[in-house]
């Protein structure tokens, strides 16, 4: 029997992805370059992608990571940093031997799938950018090996050029060759803070030194013994309440204990955060691990996570609960206009007050609502936070601010980081302009099925000519296909 | 009927709505949802507030003025709407719509290219010109959901969240209680519009409501300059662009779905954020450089003819709004007291958005039309 089409519901209106790989591998780090040389030389198709360099004016979003404003005017020419970048990458042309199909500058903003409430798609595809278009790939098999982005975290002066991440000032100083500070404070002193100091002073920056919010240092003891054979201090129990700076950013952070150390960067390393969003906003399972840097992807049949997407090596060392005192003694330096979401302006005081922007209008009774009111109506909810204060709303997609608000709404909830929904991951999960993720090439199908709402003609007929010859000139003008 | 008790299974913007309406008559309302208060479709959609295809449109026009007054907090209401045409199909159907509209004495003005580009600076040169409606507008629909709620709070009514109905006491062919996983309810009247859960909440009752339920998916890009008018659609699309400047789009074809009784278990998008970025871009060339930053969908309910049911039976009020909602939410509530505390609306006739003209559809309503999941 031959099924009846609804001519406006999407059957059959996306096309088969016009190119398709056994292996396609996301990010061209170690893991996803190892990953790519092994598919490939087990005779598989291997597409490899790496959204590096991204370009410039993403970097002043700090997408992807927390770039903190500090990378050179290098980073705008894109010639120039594909160059560079390639020449920076181990790797590459043993893949390219090994007959990858290799595209930097190229990020991969989304995957799907037919699941729950989806059945439409042609197979499972990656939907990918670059400079000048997007389009889908198929594949049998996806690698993630997307990395892990920064943690950054608030405190009077964050939202000045020269407060940066970790995993930032690493790109930029490694793959990019494009840093434009001289002399840096590292917060933090676990191995990921003890590795950037190394890193830093083997480039030749001015080390500043490593401040550290407990008593002692955290990282590995052969790593602390080499930050101090460099001669960089480790200072314990104090954390900066302040970055002073000028036009082009900090010139100095005012410490807990009052003292004052002259840096143009500050180098949050305290933490990072696997990258899963391709797989989360897919829907794909994970699981919170305190000592993995948080939620990570679990086992997902076509889908693979590799390196420090899938989670950071686990020393044993609780990585959640550092960065709660972190938060705890920073978030003691915020005054309540100290700003939490950088994109849309959100403070402190709005985002417990579960205040709106300030282009609204705040009767009493709505700045007599808080957190603390919402609360009393069910648990935390990060979505809902966001929906009403616009934190993580904005141009960065909550990079810098979603993994601090949600440890905020569980300190103000009492409840465990690990029990909060995690805020949602949508695609597309870079920000990209419309006019390149659009589909300029799309199907037949989808044109000539296109209409604005459910394609119902008696759905818009005006209640007064139900019934009148008004209708039938109604469905014969518009029909059930209106482009309204 | 002196109703002293009221529960809403129901926390979209209907069931609020009307909860809103219900406590401001006085009476006693303890609201139901499932999950969190307009979670749902309720807080998915593109923020229309014109319908003028509506029996309620009048009464929708009416409130939308007033509703950050009456409810005490912000909803972003915006008020008319331009809708311009890329294409000479679409301007023939705007230009249907205008006159249609001004027949019914609902002022629409036909504008030239140069109007609409003096009006939507984002506009292009392949705009062939657009209609303007002198009535409508847009509203946030996560404000407005939330301002509901805490409206409702304000006059001592009761918001019980994550606990879905699962069933009904009845005494006498009344429904005197309802069940949720949080305990029985007890009650005079219920008031069920629990978005596409409203068939099988009904069946519960032997009441057949025939629905089927449809995935639709929207965009929003970071924020453009300021337009002087914020409703501003076309080219396939129903959109606005917020207060806040993002332009936030929705449109194109739906999936059919198919769910369990405590609702969608996801809520997926599909590449159809890049046909949705196309026309985007199509509509407003000037803002085709800017990020799209998310992509979502939402769940929404049919009936059959695509058009609303606001009915009772007994001591059971239904809403469920096809997919216009949120626009008439301020009047379909009106519309929900009404028929609970007085048995018929008040304020307009809405006879042919009753049940009964369902009444012997066949069994197989949704194959013959193609409703159906893939």
């Amino acid at each position: 029997m031959t099924r009846t089409i609804d001519p406006h519901a999407i059957d059959g209106k996306f096309p088969a992805p016009a190119t398709r790989f056994d292996v396609v591998v996301v990010g061209a780090g170690r893991s996803g370059t190892a990953a790519a040389l092994t598919a490939a030389q087990a005779g598989q198709s291997v597409l490899l992608v790496d959204e590096n360099p991204v370009p410039g004016h993403q970097i002043g979003n700090d997408v992807p990571l927390y770039f903190g404003g500090r990378a050179t005017a290098a980073t705008q020419n894109s010639e120039r940093m594909l160059e560079t970048l390639f020449m920076n990458t181990p790797d590459l042309e043993a893949v390219i031997e090994a007959g990858v199909e290799l595209l930097l500058g190229t990020c991969a903003w989304g995957v799907y799938r037919n699941g729950p409430l989806v059945g439409s798609l042609p197979g499972q595809v990656v939907a990918l950018a670059d400079g000048e278009r997007s389009w889908l790939v198929g594949f049998d098999r996806l690698v993630l090996a997307t990395g892990a982005r920064d943690l950054p975290m608030a405190f009077p002066g964050w939202s000045q050029p020269g407060v940066m991440g970790a995993a930032a000032l690493k790109k930029l100083l490694t793959r990019y060759d494009a840093f434009a500070g001289k002399r840096v404070l590292i917060a933090g002193s676990h191995d990921l803070a003890l590795e950037t100091a190394l890193l830093a002073h083997a480039k030749g920056l001015d080390v500043a030194g490593l401040i550290e919010v407990r008593d002692a240092p955290q990282g590995a003891a052969d790593l602390v013994a080499q930050v101090e054979a460099a001669g960089i201090a480790i200072h314990c129990g104090v954390h900066p309440v302040e970055a002073k700076g000028g036009i082009d950013g900090v010139e100095r952070v005012i410490l807990s204990d009052g003292s004052s150390v002259d840096c143009d960067t500050l180098v949050m390393a305290i933490g990072l955060v696997p990258m899963i969003e391709l797989a989360d906003a897919l829907g794909s399972a994970r699981t919170f691990d305190a000592k993995r840097g948080g939620h990570i992807p679990l086992e997902d049949g076509a889908i693979t996570a590799v390196g420090s997407c899938a989670g950071l090596a686990d020393t044993g060392f609780d990585h959640s609960a550092y960065r709660f005192d972190w938060l705890n003694a920073l978030g003691g330096a915020c005054g309540g206009d100290t700003i939490i979401c950088q994109c849309e302006e959100v403070t402190l005081s709005d985002l417990l007050g579960v205040q709106p922007p300030r282009y609204l209008e705040r009767s009493p009774i709505m700045q007599a609502r808080s957190l603390k009111s919402l609360l009393e109506d069910g648990p935390p909810n990060q979505d809902q936070i966001k929906r009403l204060t616009r934190s993580g709303m904005g141009a960065c997609q909550g990079r810098r601010c979603r993994d601090q608000v949600a440890m905020m709404l569980a300190v103000e909830a009492g409840s465990e980081l690990a029990a909060l929904p995690l805020a949602t991951h949508r695609a597309p999960v870079r920000p990209l302009p419309l006019k390149i993720i659009a589909d300029w090439e799309e199907s037949e199908e989808m044109r000539a099925g296109w209409d604005v709402w459910m394609g119902i003609p008696t759905q818009w007929v005006p209640y007064a000519d139900i019934g009148t010859p008004y209708e039938e000139e109604n469905r014969r003008v518009l029909g059930g296909n209106m482009s309204l | 009927m002196s109703a002293q008790k009221i529960v809403v299974v129901g926390g979209g913007v209907s069931g609020l709505s009307a909860a809103w309406w219900l406590a401001r008559s006085g009476v006693s309302v303890t609201l139901l949802d499932k999950g969190i208060i307009g979670w749902e479709a309720s807080g998915r959609n593109g923020g229309g507030c014109s319908h003028y295809q509506s029996p309620l449109f009048k009464e929708e026009q009416r409130l939308w003025p007033q509703m950050d007054e009456l409810l005490g907090y912000p909803t972003e209401f915006s008020p008319e709407r331009i809708v311009m045409a890329v294409t000479p199909r679409q301007l023939e159907q705007y230009h249907y719509i205008a006159q249609m509209n001004n027949r019914l004495g609902q002022r629409v003005d036909v504008l030239d290219p140069q109007q609409v580009r003096e009006a939507v600076p984002l506009a292009g040169d392949n705009c062939l010109g657009g209609i303007h409606y002198r009535f409508g507008g847009h509203a946030n629909p996560h404000r407005a959901v939330q301002a509901y709620a805490w409206a409702l709070q304000d006059l001592g009514g009761t918001i019980i969240q994550h606990a879905p109905a699962t069933g009904f006491r009845t005494s006498g062919g009344a429904v005197t209680a309802v069940e949720s996983t949080k305990g029985v309810h007890e009650c005079d009247a219920v008031v069920i519009a629990a978005g596409p859960q409203t068939s099988s909440l009904l069946a519960k009752l032997d009441i057949a409501m025939p629905l089927a339920a449809a995935r639709a998916e929207m965009i929003v890009t970071e924020p453009a300059p300021m337009m002087k008018l914020g409703g501003v659609d076309g080219n396939g699309l129903y959109g606005r662009q917020t207060l806040r400047g993002n332009l936030a789009y929705g449109g194109g074809p739906h999936e059919w779905v198919e769910f369990g009784e405590l609702g969608p278990s996801a809520r997926p998008a599909t590449p159809l954020t890049r046909n949705l970025a196309r026309r985007v871009a199509e509509l407003l060339p000037g803002a085709a450089h800017l990020n799209v930053i998310r992509s979502w969908a939402g769940v929404i309910e049919m009936t059959p003819d695509g058009r609303p049911i606001i009915d009772k039976r007994g001591n059971v009020t239904f809403c469920t709004m096809s997919g216009v909602g949120f626009g008439l939410s301020p009047a379909s509530g009106h519309a929900i007291r009404d028929l609970v505390l007085e048995g018929a609306c008040s304020f307009t006739d809405i006879d042919k958005l009753g049940l009964s003209r369902f009444e012997g559809i066949a069994d197989d309503w949704r194959t013959a039309k193609g409703w159906l999941p893939l």
